[in-house]
């Protein structure tokens, strides 16, 4: 496979971890309690580290990126490829959560695929990240029921989450340039063949949680073409602030 | 599947590597933990490989430079390398290791099936590295680190660190 288009498609993969694990490493220090605290932030190491190993393989194949962490901090907005999903900002932690289990999903059943990779960089990390993912999809999932399941108010705010999340779930399975290419070289997963399985594990939770899905929604996407909603630039200048501020600082 | 996981460590260098420590557990070395895939000595440089037991397992870079200052003691030079594959798993803790993890206060992996069921809270299965009782309970899922899950015993009352399952 082509390097420009190889490097376009790990970005499709890492800018996600990268830009949720952002938004979760935010709360550092104002989770709900010390546990959930703790739980979210483990979550958004795992994420950065899953990110650190696709960025560095990135950056072995990029001309300009010399380094993991210029493809990290040293992009224009329009370049970041994650989905919509995970730049919504944190409001409520039923919010946070529901954020949260909708990604997990789809992240489980796309690294389980990943893990058949022809190419052994991406392989591997997907052979690690699957571990990790399974228990923050069990993390997400028991919250989602908790709180569906639990006080009218919990339910509510759960309810308003989902109808507010949901829009953004579809976009996950649209199929880029760079997913086809790496798709018919045996390299990268085919999206749209998740959705089934997806919808169906999260409408099953949901119906545990007592939630219900928005009927007849319309869907958002945008992102995987770096169509940012107008969340995004605040996340950008939080993460590049030091290096756009002190180039090349380190420490 | 334990043979072809073994890894290759020539047996004139595990001295050294036996007094580098993990950062987060210090009573284990990296040995013990099972992080050292490989590690051969070619034309005057040792060469190692370590494997990170979580991806952002903030230990991996202190580690790397902690196996780089025991070796320059002895005047050699090392030249870490960061593999992924095959993925950590805690089977490759070794049977001391985990002695040394329980008599430190951290209760050990529980196989993989007991080991969902007592973080689901379905079966109390997590001993007590304290008074040894299974009257535990799950506090969280995550602990104070990403490779541990928080425990409370209801026979001491004390609270424990629980290395969970991965394989
Ligand atoms: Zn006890």
């Amino acid at each position: 496979m082509e390097k420009t288009a190889l490097f376009n498609y790990i970005l499709g993969i890492a800018d996600n971890n990268l830009i949720l694990g952002q938004g979760l490493g935010e709360l550092c220090g104002h989770g709900p309690n010390l546990e959930t605290d703790i739980a979210l932030t483990n979550i958004a190491l795992d994420l950065f580290g899953q990110t650190r190993s696709y960025y560095q393989y990135a950056a072995k194949l990029s001309a300009i990126h010399k380094t993991e962490d210029d493809v990290a901090y040293l992009r224009k907005e329009r370049e970041y490829k994650n989905v919509l999903l995970v730049e919504q900002p944190n409001t409520h932690f039923g919010y946070v959560i529901a954020r949260q289990y909708l990604f997990d999903v789809f992240n489980y059943l796309f690294v389980e695929k990943l893990q058949h990779s022809k190419d052994e960089t991406l392989s591997a990390i997907a052979k690690k990240a699957i571990k990790e993912v399974s228990y923050h999809k069990r993390f997400s999932g028991d919250w989602v029921k908790r709180l569906g399941d639990g006080t009218e108010e919990s339910n509510q705010k759960m309810q308003e989450a989902i109808d507010g999340l949901w829009q953004y779930t579809n976009e996950l399975f649209e199929m880029t340039e760079a997913d086809e290419i790496a798709l018919k070289a045996g390299i990268g997963v085919n999206l749209s063949e998740l959705k089934e399985a997806y919808y169906k594990e999260v409408s099953e939770v949901l119906k545990e949680a007592t939630l219900t899905i928005p009927e007849n929604p319309y869907f958002q996407k945008g992102g995987k073409q770096g169509i940012h909603t107008e969340h995004m630039g605040y996340i950008l200048a939080d993460l590049q602030y030091m290096q756009r501020t002190y180039p090349n600082m380190t420490w | 599947m334990t043979l072809i996981h073994e890894p290759k460590i020539e047996a004139c260098l595990r001295d050294i590597l036996q007094t580098v420590s993990d950062p987060e557990i210090p009573v284990l070395s990296v040995l013990d933990l099972g992080v050292i895939r490989e590690a051969i000595e070619e034309d005057g440089v040792v060469k190692i490989k370590v494997t990170p037991t979580y991806s952002g397992c903030p230990a991996m870079d202190v580690i790397a430079d902690d196996l780089k200052a025991a070796f320059s003691k002895v005047g050699k030079i090392v030249e870490v390398d960061l593999v992924l594959s095959p993925a950590w798993s805690t089977d490759w803790i070794s049977e001391e290791g985990l002695k040394k993890m329980e008599a430190y206060g951290i209760a050990r992996p529980l196989s993989e099936t007991k080991d969902k069921d007592a973080l689901l809270g379905n079966e109390k299965l997590v001993k007590c590295p304290q008074c040894g009782s299974t009257n535990t309970q799950l506090v969280s899922q995550f602990g104070s680190t990403a490779c541990k899950a928080l425990f409370k015993c209801d026979d001491c009352q004390e609270p424990f660190d629980y290395f969970k399952c991965l394989k």
